[in-house]
């Protein structure tokens, strides 16, 4: 037995093991109550489809491997209305053709999570280095006016927590949610312990009660969102792709459209508090804020320790939720601080922008930005201070 | 004896239906809820699973499951669907467009894993829906909105597509044979793994008036010209075929389906 695994069952009395991003995705989603997996095997995403294609057999799941990345988010959709908790994982080429089925679980309500691995692009562009490009498609990758769920970890444990973060939020607000490391998160290793059943909550979605024939599969509770029922129980119900009624039938209406579309909205808006999830490293003295993501955290992070041993209060806010953005939090800290900095590996500042649109055109926010498949180093970020 | 109608899965209050008159899809649609009821489908047990197009729209009258899902997609919805519950009865039902032209990546593959499904395609050689444009199945030389001066392309022939890709069941009929459809269907329904009732059918709005069949029944009168019961089609030369289509069942098999075949895998997996 090596040197960690000892020293983790002396210490926390479990082991502890030497795991990658992508697999503790996958134990995250397995211990969330996963059990339907359908991909296609794309870089940098492929180890979760390859631990999910042995371990869902001896979980009593099923793991499949479909024709494409539009009947892989299709068969997703479909089992989790049979009642499984159900994922997808893949990357850049892939998440674009998940679109529009994407678009069918928003407007249906089923949850549902995908993991998407940024990699470098456009199109298939650097399929083995990473980027944080799709941070407006993770949000407006689907026509129409939809709003969905997006959550970015840094670290490994946060990738198997963020992971069974997201089938609780797919399930209590019947939304897809989209976990989207960059590939370095992903590919990296680090130590972990996998927590004991119990230890971190897992929620199920509400199932209907009171007499099938009045069970409406989209009149929402108080907290917004309405129990679903599975396919083959005595609630019988429809899902449609097409504006439907509180039945789930065709309802061509204004009003009914009208309902429909403000509750998809509403029920993210009234939970917003409890999705938007960051983390703040010495920000309370800080004039100097980043406002991090994914591994831009770590490099921030590293910064920042940088700067305070030159004398700069510096401190990082560590956006986990991407969507909803985190607009009061980002707000509030950088109110009290004199210097921003962005720091993302994308050319367009996609999250900077979101932080200008925040804090005003008027804001002076210090871009630090990546496109050629290379991370961002703390010397990078310093170098925008001095 | 009194016959199966099919009411018990019909939508109250959602009738008169919205397909023009003379169209197939309500024929398709009674003699799959009299197979249903024959057959003793429950409800609750039963899922129907449609595309988008004219076809698409059949979920709206039926009372039971029903997923109404994207253009060209259902078999994979389907499929999740199938492969997570094989005690349901899963029924796809799409368009020439859906299952073929748009969705046929999905199609060869739901035959090739050859799951417990069974798919019927309403063709009618056109796009219903959107205006009667061109599709995968119109044969070559006729005319379309979007093939003004004829067809350049060549169609598929479905049902010898589902038989090379692995289906395990393959029948055609026309709305002119009811009867002979729901015995069809209820064989489709029967067989373990995927298989495939094509209905070749009348678009008079579009197909029909575009290819000199404007009237009402005279799609339907050509389609029961040309179709020929199989025995009698197979002993047609090669180019008396190409003037006829073969009507009834055309592969009947019993390779092992999906479902059967994962459990095998997962026994081999847990044993370890
Ligand atoms: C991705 C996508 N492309 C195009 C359309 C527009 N569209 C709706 S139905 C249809 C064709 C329907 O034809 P078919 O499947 O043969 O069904 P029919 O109406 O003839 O029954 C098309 C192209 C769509 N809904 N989605
Ligand atoms: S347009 Fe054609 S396919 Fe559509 S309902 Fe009318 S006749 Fe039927
Ligand atoms: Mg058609």
């Amino acid at each position: 037995m090596n040197e960690l695994f000892k020293k983790g069952r002396e210490t926390l009395g479990r082991e502890v093991r030497l795991i990658q991003g992508n697999q503790a995705m996958s134990e995250g989603a397995i211990y969330a109550g996963a059990r339907f997996f359908a991909g296609y095997p794309i870089t940098p995403s492929s180890e979760i489809a390859e631990d999910c294609s042995k371990v869902m057999l001896k979980v009593g799941g099923v793991y499949m491997q479909m024709e494409d990345e539009i009947a892989s988010i299709a068969a997703v959709i479909g089992a989790s209305l049979a009642g499984a908790k159900a994922f997808t994982a893949t990357s850049g080429p892939g998440f674009s053709l998940m679109q529009e089925n994407l678009g069918v679980a928003v407007m249906g309500e089923v949850p549902c999570v995908v993991i998407n691995v940024q990699r470098r692009g456009p199109s298939t562009g650097l399929s083995t280095k990473p980027a944080q490009g799709d941070i407006m498609q993770l949000r407006w990758g689907r026509h129409g006016d939809q709003s969905v769920i997006a959550l970015c970890p840094a670290t490994v444990s946060e990738c198997f927590a963020m992971t069974v973060t997201a089938f609780n939020f797919a399930e209590k607000f019947r939304v897809p949610v989209i976990v989207a490391p960059d590939e370095i998160v992903a590919h990296m290793r680090e130590t972990f312990s996998l927590p004991e059943p119990g230890e971190v909550e897992v929620i199920d979605r509400k199932k209907p009660s009171g007499s099938p024939k009045d069970y409406k599969p989209f009149v929402a509770d108080a907290d917004g969102v309405a129990p679903l029922a599975a396919y083959g129980s005595e609630y019988v119900f429809h899902v449609s792709s097409s504006m439907h009624g509180p039945d789930g039938y065709s309802n061509n209406d204004p009003a009914n459209a009208a309902w429909r579309v403000a509750q998809l909205h509403r029920k993210i808006e009234m939970h917003r508090d409890e999705i938007v999830i960051t983390k703040n490293f010495a920000t309370e003295d800080a004039d100097v804020l980043m406002i991090a993501f994914g591994a831009t955290t770590r490099a921030s992070r590293a910064a920042a320790l940088e700067l305070r041993k030159q004398g700069i209060k510096a401190g990082v806010l560590q956006l986990i939720t991407l969507w909803p953005f985190a607009d009061r939090e980002v707000a509030t800290l950088a109110d009290k601080v004199k210097t921003v900095i962005v720091p993302e590996m994308n050319y367009s500042g996609q999250v900077a922008g979101e932080v200008q649109r925040v804090l005003g055109s008027g804001a002076d926010i210090r871009r630090v930005n990546s496109y050629n498949g290379e991370v961002i180093t703390p010397q990078e970020i310093r170098r925008v201070i001095s | 004896m009194s016959h199966a109608t099919g009411v018990r899965y019909l939508k109250e209050g959602m009738l008169p239906h919205m397909w023009c008159s003379g169209c197939g899809i309500g024929v398709m649609l009674g003699a799959m809820l009299r197979a249903f009821e024959e057959l003793g489908y429950r409800n609750a047990d039963t899922v129907v699973v449609t595309g988008i197009g004219c076809t698409g729209k059949a979920d709206d009258y039926l009372v039971t499951h029903a997923l109404h899902t994207t253009h060209g997609r259902a078999l994979a919805y389907a499929t999740g669907i199938k492969a997570f519950n094989p005690k349901l009865h899963v029924v796809v039902l799409m368009g020439d467009g859906d299952s073929v032209t748009i969705g046929g990546n999905h199609f060869i593959h739901a035959a090739r894993r050859n799951i417990d499904l069974t798919a019927i395609i309403i063709n009618n050689f056109n796009y219903g829906m959107t205006g009667g444009q061109v599709s995968a199945t119109t044969p070559g030389g006729r005319y379309t909105s979007t093939t003004s001066w004829g067809n350049p392309e060549r169609d598929f022939d479905i049902c010898a597509l589902a038989e090379v890709a692995g289906a395990n069941y393959v029948a055609r009929e026309t709305p002119y044979h009811g009867w002979e459809m729901k015995e069809l269907i209820k064989e489709a329904l029967n067989k373990k793994g995927f298989s495939l009732v094509e209905v070749f059918s009348p678009c008079p709005t579009h197909f029909g008036k575009n290819n000199e069949m404007r009237q009402t029944r005279e799609m339907l009168d050509w389609l029961k010209e040309k179709g020929l019961p199989v025995e009698q089609y197979r002993k047609l030369s090669v180019a008396e075929q190409e003037n006829h289509f073969a009507i009834g069942k055309l592969v009947d098999r019993d390779a092992t389906d999906f479902n059967t075949r994962y459990e095998e895998i997962r026994a081999r997996a847990t044993a370890l």
